[in-house]
């Protein structure tokens, strides 16, 4: 009897524990936002910057997800050892592009403006980034994959309509296409990035 | 050869404001034709894709001798004079709005786009000023030709880039053709018809001014996508054909113009 009670109370401490670490999307954001505003706008050297938001990115962002879905259909034809090339590779070509994309922007400010869950999976949440003299406001949802609700992952940006995972997967299905279907030259044009 | 001249100039100066510098495609994409109709997907062919993507490499050295140079510049002018010129020019496509609304069924939108112009093109000393909304009557999605086409249901048919032109679809090109038609009230009385208010010079500044205009607020962004793109073409070519189905179905709510089957599959948790 004392050991059910025992396991019971245990049971009800872990979903507390659960339910306490279970994170809000739109709460990821506003910290990701944040975090990344103060390193921003410090006066680090542009290297330090760039390390410091690959950190965010690797704890926050989806990127072997994102590497998969932007293979589109050639993700079932590759092999395991091809797989796993193409995984370090993404991951090396993902955050190359993200501190690249971001590293110009001084200080953004982006504000959180609802969220919406599609379904178990996935979150919405849309962000304004404010307007500057150089420019307009723009909208900004971000497709949280929410499947383990303890760690929320970021898996698409879609800026003004348009996102950013799809076009990616558009550009690769472009160059897999262009080279007879060859996987290969997608792997050579992203370590040509990579290096370049 | 002075009409010729002039359509040229006009459909350039259209398509300009959108994104045409750029331009670009591949085989074919999927994307969703109507939010409602439960990822119902059209192929969008690019036709003779290597003439295009030689054309689009001409179009980008273009872009870097000629637009962006005269962007930044435009850059440099103080804030309030861009943004009176970005209202103006505004303002002046609601010509081109309001029938689309109507065209579209948006009566509502048609009453507010026109409530707009009428206040701002007064009160607002031809648009400089947004006046209408302070009066809580906000800014609404511009609509043309091309949209109305697509809302109709006609097909994208063929994407291509055209020389300086930039992206279309032939459906977008017959929608701009429609502007020179009587489409456009602002064509129409300048180019269009000899008045004594207007110059045919008016409509192209206004154009050309446009393209700047939109070129100047997305310097950033296009330098961003040139630096990180393995392929641009194809790049520009995917965010063209998003931007249209975004807003040929009116959406907001950017959810739904995505595909979702894709990232159902990829479970890394």
């Amino acid at each position: 009897m004392k050991r059910t009670k025992i396991i019971t109370n245990f049971i009800i401490f872990f979903l507390f524990i659960f339910h306490v670490n279970a994170k809000e999307p739109s709460k990821l954001i506003t910290e990701i936002v944040n975090e990344a505003s103060i390193i921003l706008s410090s006066s680090d050297p542009v290297e330090s910057k760039i390390i410091k938001l690959n950190n965010i990115a690797e704890v926050n962002v989806d990127i072997e997800g994102i590497g998969m879905y932007t293979l589109g259909k050639y993700r079932k034809i590759l092999s395991e050892n091809q797989k796993i090339k193409y995984k370090k590779l993404f991951k090396s070509y993902f955050l190359k592009s993200f501190s690249s994309r971001l590293v110009d922007y001084s200080d953004p400010k982006i504000n959180v403006v609802s969220q919406k869950k599609i379904n178990d999976k996935y979150t919405i949440v849309s962000t304004v980034l404010e307007e500057t003299s150089k420019n307009p406001k723009i909208k900004i949802d971000w497709r949280i994959y929410t499947k383990n609700p303890d760690r929320p992952l970021i898996r698409d940006l879609i800026v003004e309509g348009l996102s950013l995972a799809r076009t990616q997967k558009e550009e690769f299905k472009s160059i897999i296409q262009n080279n007879d279907g060859d996987i290969n030259y997608l792997f050579k044009s992203l370590e040509e990035f990579i290096i370049k | 050869m002075k009409k010729i001249l002039s359509i040229f100039f006009i459909t350039f100066f259209s398509q300009i404001i959108f994104l045409n510098v750029f331009a670009g495609s591949d085989g074919s994409i999927k994307l969703n034709k109507n939010e409602n109709s439960n990822n119902n997907t059209a192929d969008v062919k690019d036709c003779f894709e290597t003439i295009n993507r030689g054309i689009f490499a001409f179009n980008q050295g273009l872009d870097k001798i000629f637009f962006k140079p005269v962007a930044k510049g435009y850059r440099y002018l103080p804030k309030p004079i861009r943004s009176g010129t970005s209202n103006a020019l505004s303002n002046l496509s609601n010509v081109v709005t309001i029938p689309n609304n109507i065209l579209q069924g948006q009566l509502k939108e048609a009453g507010i786009n026109t409530l707009r112009f009428s206040i701002n093109t007064t009160l607002g000393i031809a648009g400089i000023f947004d006046v209408a909304s302070y009066y809580g009557l906000n800014k609404l999605d511009k609509e043309d030709y091309g949209q109305t086409l697509g809302k109709w249901g006609v097909k994208e048919g063929c994407y291509f880039v055209l020389p300086v032109l930039g992206p279309t679809t032939v459906r977008d090109s017959l929608g701009s053709l429609a502007n020179f038609s009587g489409g456009d009230a602002w064509y129409n009385v300048t180019v269009g018809n000899n008045t004594k208010y207007f110059e045919d010079s008016d409509y192209y500044y206004s154009r050309l001014t446009a393209g700047v205009d939109f070129r100047a607020k997305n310097l950033e962004s296009f330098d961003s996508l040139e630096k990180n793109s393995l392929d641009l073409y194809a790049s520009v070519r995917s965010l063209y054909l998003q931007d249209r189905t975004r807003k040929i179905n009116n959406i907001d709510k950017t959810t739904e113009t995505l595909n979702d089957d894709d990232w159902e599959e990829i479970d890394t948790q």
